[in-house]
């Protein structure tokens, strides 16, 4: 067992006080290696509670920087880091958090070429992106790498997450495959609650806390989603579909291509 | 009329309906959702030949993608 300072022992004493985490939990998260995809509206809470939590390492990967109009829910990035890359700006406030967590940093789209060698060194990805080919290609580098991934999306005041664990049903299991170019507005054209990526992203970075202590059962084989106008929560029951076409009996997608990124439009801004 | 769940809400409907024509009448587009009818996932390019039955469940999924931007 590894030795907490006395301050560390204060600063995660309301973990360490959980039946189901205490110090070897904690250890648990001190020792976890948590790849973030996006630092953005999901990205920024997931970040910074996996920050206070004491996750030992944090990949955040993004190719963007601040702007004015991402401040109303990117909540780790402030007034003053407009202009500045998003992967920097999260880095600060992570280390300004809490200065036990290693941040490695990627500015830098997550792509096909770069995405098993992106999530080969951690334990757990979040997807905190935006567009649906990332979305598909996350599923499919972590299905076929044999990585958990919690996926998350919001629109307007609706949020959705699920979390995978290898064997469980997948993000395709649910959406075969993206929806035609267009057919559905991204946030940018359809504006978004700012607090709805609040909400989402501390039930993604709950469920990494989950999974990297054991605690409880993660949410697998269920799509959880929720509208803030009614406050419904509902969860849907999802089986691994045979016909999947990434962990199905006969697999279409084998490899990553960019192939269906090119297919989409639904570019960023 | 028929007695459907959509959802896990009670509905009625008069059949026959296909399942376009189902989501049609809650005037969502057929490509934002993915649907599972009795806990089944069913293929998009299916819809148009689905007949909805009594008692069935169905569920849509929506296709949500923001988050980063
Ligand atoms: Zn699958």
């Amino acid at each position: 067992m590894m030795d907490f300072t006395p301050d560390q022992i204060e600063r995660y004493s309301r973990h360490i006080l959980l039946q189901d985490v205490g110090v070897e939990g904690q250890e648990k998260i001190h020792n976890g290696k948590v790849l973030v995809i996006g630092a953005g509206g999901l990205g920024a809470p997931v970040l910074m509670y996996l920050a206070a939590a004491g996750v030992g390492s944090i990949g955040i990967i993004d190719g963007d920087v601040v702007d004015l109009s991402n401040l109303q829910r990117q909540i780790i990035h402030f007034t003053a880091d407009v202009g500045k890359p998003k992967v920097l700006s999260a880095k600060e406030k992570i280390q300004a958090i809490n200065p036990d967590v290693n941040v490695t940093t990627f500015h830098d789209l997550f792509t096909a070429a770069n995405a098993f060698d992106l999530i080969r060194d951690y334990d757990f990805i979040v997807d905190g992106t935006d567009t649906f080919p990332v979305k598909f290609l996350i599923n499919d580098a972590c299905v076929l790498a044999g990585k958990p991934f919690s996926h998350g999306g919001i629109l307007r005041f609706d949020g959705q997450t699920m979390t995978h664990l290898p064997g469980t049903a997948c993000y395709r299991c649910a959406f075969h495959s993206p929806p035609p170019p267009n057919a559905v507005p991204t946030c940018s054209q359809a504006g978004v609650l700012g607090a709805i990526a609040g909400m989402l992203g501390t039930i993604q970075a709950a469920e990494t806390l989950k999974f990297l202590t054991g605690a409880g059962e993660p949410m697998v084989n269920r799509l959880l989603s929720f509208n803030a106008k009614t406050m419904n929560f509902r969860t849907v029951k999802l089986h691994r579909d045979d016909n999947c076409p990434v962990c199905g009996k006969h697999p279409s997608v084998t490899e990553l291509s960019e192939s269906e990124q090119a297919a989409c439009d639904l570019k960023k801004h | 009329m028929s007695r459907i769940k959509v959802n896990d809400e009670l509905r009625e409907v008069t059949l026959p309906i296909t399942l376009t024509e189902l989501i049609q009448q809650d005037n969502i587009v057929p490509d934002m959702v993915s649907v599972q009818i009795n806990g089944t996932l069913l293929e998009r390019a299916k819809y148009d030949d689905t007949a909805v039955s009594e008692g069935d469940e169905i569920d849509f999924l929506f296709f949500m993608g923001g988050g980063s931007l």
